[in-house]
């Protein structure tokens, strides 16, 4: 028989890692990325074009069929980025006969949906305000700390995705000229550097 | 002293399975296989194993074409469970001076 300490640390650790969600698709965080830094293109030419070469002078955004347009976008980005990983992480599992609605996948949307719907309703609450300087610091803020509190139940690399799009955040929120940037960098490049990270440690 | 020992949990690929069906309500044979890096057959006689002393019980069914089995603790498992925790937590105790 083993020393009992042995044993019962590992029965701990199988208890945790049992608990993690593992079919979360690599791919669909490059997707993600790629609709997001379109997303960021589109907006960038919207406010920006041709006035300023880099975007990183802001004006306000003043009309309101600009306003719609881009919240339009921002939510067409959502809606393909949710879907994407919706299927595609629903095929992962299929395809390793393993069950999509477990327990852990149920733990691991709600430990990042908390933060991210309440980001949400915050975001909205700045477009009602008109404080639009703050909108993509906001929504890199909400997004990382919801990813690094659902990295306890899914994959690990999810924990430094959040890290960097809360640092890219508090940087957009101090320096509010380059925030359509550091949104782009965020949920655009970041996606999918470890989208990629992932595709290729555990989906082939 | 507190608890018994469980000869089913001697073995580590056991010991795991049923560690991991005390926190999750079902768990599918292919996750197990995946996280308990086992071979099929291996795992197989395992689960068969403690399907025998109706410590977990067999659900069959399928996701698309592909066949899907997955176990579900029985109270008769977390009850034998417990009581083997508390045994070797009794154990450490004990041995403390």
């Amino acid at each position: 028989m083993k020393k009992p300490e042995q044993e019962l640390a590992e029965i701990k650790s199988m208890m945790e890692r049992s608990t993690r969600f593992l079919s979360l698709s690599g791919l669909a965080g490059i997707l993600a990325g790629i609709y997001a830094f379109a997303g960021a293109g589109i907006a960038w030419y919207w406010i920006y074009f041709p006035d300023t070469e880099f975007g990183t002078e802001s004006e306000p955004i003043s009309s309101d069929e600009l306003q719609v347009n881009l919240l339009a976008v921002a939510l067409l980005v959502l809606l393909l980025a949710i879907g994407s990983a919706y299927l595609l992480s629903q095929n992962k599992s299929q395809r390793k006969a393993q069950k999509f609605w477990s327990s852990a996948s149920k733990r691991f949307l709600l430990a990042l949906f908390i933060p991210v719907l309440a980001g949400g309703l915050f975001s909205f609450a700045l477009i009602h305000e008109n404080t639009y300087q703050l909108l993509a610091p906001a929504t890199l803020i909400f997004y990382g700390l919801g990813l690094i509190n659902a990295s306890h139940f899914t994959l690990g690399e999810i924990r430094n995705l959040g890290v960097g799009q809360l640092v890219l955040g508090i940087f957009a929120a101090f320096f509010p000229d380059f925030g359509l940037i550091c949104w782009a960098l965020g949920f655009g490049v970041l996606h999918v550097i470890y989208g990629s990270m992932m595709y290729y440690r555990y989906d082939r | 002293m507190k608890g018994t020992y469980d000869k089913a949990f001697e073995n580590v690929v056991r010991l795991r399975v049923m560690s991991i069906l005390m926190v999750n309500t079902e768990y599918d044979f292919n996750s197990f296989k995946d996280l308990l890096e086992v071979t099929d057959g291996n795992l197989a006689s395992h689960l068969k194993n403690l399907e025998k002393q109706e410590y977990i019980s067999v659900n069959k069914s399928f996701v698309g074409r592909k066949p899907m089995t997955t176990y579900t603790a029985t109270e008769k498992g977390k009850k034998a469970f417990q009581d083997h925790l508390e045994f070797l937590e009794n154990l450490i105790k004990e041995n403390k001076p």
